[in-house]
């Protein structure tokens, strides 16, 4: 491998890493050799059991779901093997269209609300000074409540008769809708209540704001730079690759949403009652594996599910590339 | 928001690696096939099936899944007597309603459970699978009659003309209502029954009343979507046929029956203002809903009459048999079954504690734990409606008909539910259970939330259950051409 002179304020990791490359290339006495070796089958052997775990638990179901797809499988009896047939059923399904719409639009609608909030949250935050801590642990508690409760929780909330939510809309007048039965409010109703747990983002987000240089803002402010425009031009760049993550991780978790709405609109308690229109993708897909045995079918709604989180997750690293500032990569 | 794979958010990656989110999302997404990633041993065609006999020696372990031995005195009675059938068996129990992932893992693993404690609707969908064993040896060697049973149970627990599932319970629906209400309008239970339609719906605009354009009473409750396969019933409609294989859910009386129920609703306010306010009710509690004198009428089951003596006795309560349009009583049984799965380690001890947990003698022991119990709280025994005609009748005439605090409308009550247990009728078992049954919920569903008219939700409702059925039997009878073959 030939040396690479690198240069540029933007190629700290390249340099980086071009320079851990080269060090490849330097004569390695025998003596050194063994050596390494040594260390690599070290340190292979104390992560093996990782190694192991995932071998085992992680790439091998994933591998046997991908075969469980081409075939017919209801778990009590043998998989058969049957092609893309699941796959064409998949394209016929009404309700896989549907699920995935729910999906999306849920996901369209809870992941930038969770970011606007949280980064509303984070500021006022970061601006408290008295009771920093508390408020810290009061907005993060919410995210111990376990899911299944507050699945319970937003029935009783969102309640069209008596729900604290309606009671709070009456207060100002408001008539509130039937939140847990009309299927255009199904949805806005369970965003809403996602919004239970966005502590952690609330938790990251202030991490970030915390960590924007403080000499950046004040030559900001001396050039005459207002809140503001400081905010606009110095925090949100600098708080970028965080927004960028939380995005990111947001999104997959939108598109995996279950638990909040199969106990509120599926599970037991309710198990007769349902709302097409929390019917996502994920508890269409439990269903069809756990309900109705068709494991096969579900398999590939999995893969089918892969496919689209893959796709969206690099079309947001593509327009993120653009939009995201790496403190790292500017040779900071 | 929690997902099914059950991470949470923001614990996926550290925002450094963003070029290794795609990793977490495929751990993620296809993690879902650890639980299908074990294929078990089951046969494809039916077992030849262990041989049970009268005077088999019990040993070794029995495991039981789905069951609750303590749920109450009724189990916990029959749960003696029968461990006394099984002695010399170790008995392990894993409590709870069943669990069918758990169940299918167990299976799929190779460790079936010896016995289960299911809901009879789910039967069809097992023994089409040849998950659970046919009865037919079992009981000949336990000396059971399946005659002494309710056929509609045993009509629900039999799959290709064996019975693959020994009943127990048997859940029935009768109209429950607030006197007090039903006076104040110049109405009678015969208002609300169920016979007449025309007067049912003029009873619900009597009886229901709104403030401030808010629901205040509820006037009837049709119960949907649950209640579907009644009211088709009593409009003389089945769901399905008679043989498990066609969906009948665009027949024109179903849908008449549809349109009448939820008719109710919409002389309401719709079902979300009926369900919103019905979901706000103390429905287990002193402040339920005839107590608070804000519900008129409803069919419900018959053990909810247990709980409203239990909580507010002084409920002003009327109690009929729901009827159909011919005015005959009319119910709906559902209730549980025991099974014993094919793959079990020792069926013989499984048989033997399944029958010795639906005899009638055992029912009456359970019977008498009971009715001490409630002599000594001073409140009447409602009886047991056990699934097992002999047994129903033995507890009738022997702790129901002596009971002294039985009396008013909890006498009413009573004899209107043992009236509804002889009118009861059932759904065949099919081995696609829940997807039919899924199919005409969410249709119902469906016209619930205004989405579709009934019509078009129950043609699409017909397709889809007929997909499933189709596609079920169409497995099934293959299979038992293979074995013919």
């Amino acid at each position: 491998m030939e040396n690479t002179s690198v240069s540029g304020p933007a190629a700290g990791l390249r340099a980086r890493r071009d320079r851990a490359a080269d060090t490849v290339d330097f004569p390695v006495r025998p003596g050194q050799r063994r050596a390494r070796r040594r260390h690599v089958r070290n340190a292979l052997l104390f992560i093996s059991p990782w190694i192991l775990g995932f071998l085992i638990f992680t790439a091998w179901p994933i591998l046997y779901s991908g075969y469980l797809s081409l075939t017919d499988y209801d778990v009590l009896t043998d998989p058969s093997f049957i092609g893309f047939d699941n796959y064409e059923a998949l394209a016929a399904d009404p309700k896989v269209a549907m699920a995935l719409q729910n999906t999306f639009i849920f996901a369209a609608m809870s992941v930038p609300t969770n970011i606007v909030l949280s980064l509303g949250l984070a500021v006022l935050l970061q601006r408290t000074i008295r009771a920093r801590g508390f408020f810290r642990t009061a907005f993060y508690l919410p995210n111990m409540t376990p899911p299944v409760a507050v699945g319970v929780l937003l029935l009783l909330l969102f309640n069209g008769h008596n729900g604290l939510v309606n009671d709070v809309l009456e207060f100002f007048g408001i008539p509130g809708p039937a939140w847990t039965t009309d299927p255009t409010w199904v949805k806005p109703g369970l965003v809403l209540m996602s919004l239970w747990t966005l502590g952690a983002s609330v938790i990251i987000l202030l991490a970030a704001l915390n960590n924007v240089p403080r000499d950046l803002l004040d030559a900001a402010r001396v050039d005459g730079a207002g809140p503001v425009r400081r905010f606009v031009s110095v925090t949100l760049p600098m708080i970028s690759s965080t927004l960028f993550f939380l995005v990111i991780v947001n999104t997959i978790a939108g598109m995996q949403s279950f638990t909040e709405a199969y106990t509120a609109y599926f599970g037991a308690g309710n198990d007769t009652y349902s709302n097409d229109a929390a019917l996502f993708y994920v508890i269409y897909l439990f269903r069809q594996a756990f309900e109705f045995l068709n494991m096969g079918f579900a398999s590939a709604m999995a893969w089918l599910l892969f496919l689209i989180i893959m796709v969206i997750t690099a079309v947001q690293m593509v327009v993120g590339r653009r939009m995201v500032f790496y403190q790292g990569e500017d040779g900071g | 928001m929690k997902t099914f794979f059950g991470s949470d958010r923001h614990t996926v990656v550290a925002p450094s690696h963003r070029r290794r989110l795609l990793a977490p999302a495929v751990v993620a997404v296809v993690a879902l096939g650890m639980s299908g990633c074990a294929t078990g041993s089951q046969p494809d065609e039916p077992a030849e099936g262990p041989s049970f006999e009268t005077d088999a020696e019990m040993q070794g372990e029995l495991t039981i899944m789905g069951f609750n031995p303590d749920a109450d005195e009724i189990a916990r009675t029959r749960t003696d007597v029968a461990i006394e059938a099984v002695e010399g068996a170790e008995v392990n129990v894993v409590e709870g309603e069943l669990d069918v992932q758990q169940f299918l893992s167990s299976i799929a693993s190779g460790e079936a459970p010896d016995l289960i404690y299911a809901n009879r609707n789910q039967l069809g969908t097992f023994a089409s699978r040849n998950a659970i064993l046919p009865l037919d040896t079992c009981l000949e060697a336990e000396g059971v009659e399946v005659g002494d049973f309710r056929e509609p149970a045993i009509e629900q627990a039999t799959f290709n003309d064996s019975l693959y599932g020994l009943p127990e319970f048997n859940q029935v629906q009768i109209v429950m209502a607030n006197d007090d209400l039903l006076k104040q309008e110049g109405l009678t239970t015969g208002d609300v029954d169920g016979s007449d339609w025309e007067a049912v719906a003029a009873a619900n605009e009597k009886l229901s009343r709104s403030e401030n354009g808010g629901l205040t009473v509820i006037g009837f409750d049709s119960k949907l979507p649950e209640f579907l396969p009644l009211w088709a019933k009593a409009n003389g409609a089945d769901l399905i046929s008679e043989d498990g294989r066609t969906a009948q859910l665009d027949d024109p009386k179903v849908i008449e029956a549809l349109e009448f129920a939820v008719g109710i609703y919409e002389a309401q306010g719709g079902f979300g203002d009926v369900k919103a306010f019905r979901d706000s009710a103390d429905f287990f509690g002193a402040g339920n809903q005839f107590a608070s004198n804000t519900l008129g009428a409803m069919p419900m089951e018959q053990w909810y009459v247990n709980i409203l003596n239990d909580v507010s006795p002084e409920a002003p309560m009327a109690f009929t048999t729901f009827k159909d349009k011919e005015g005959e009583p009319l119910s709906y049984a559902t209730g549980s079954a025991w099974a014993i799965p094919s793959g079990g380690s020792n069926p013989a001890a499984a048989c033997r504690f399944l029958a010795a947990m639906t005899k009638t003698d055992t029912w009456m022991q359970a019977a008498e734990a009971r009715a001490s119990a409630r002599e000594e709280e001073g409140k009447p025994f409602t009886g047991l409606f056990t699934g097992n005609r002999e047994a129903d009748e033995e507890i009738r005439s022997t702790y129901v008909e002596t009971s002294e605090a039985l009396t008013g409308p909890w006498a009413e009550a009573v004899d209107a539910s043992y009236t509804a247990n002889e009118s009861s009728f059932s759904q065949p078992a099919t081995p696609a259970d829940a997807e039919f049954e899924q199919a005409w919920l969410d249709g119902v569903n469906r016209v619930l939330t205004g989405e579709q008219t009934p019509q078009d939700s129950m043609a699409a409702a017909q397709e889809e259950a007929q997909a499933a059925l189709d596609k079920a039997w169409a497995e099934w009878d293959d299979s038992e051409a293979g074995s013919e073959g």
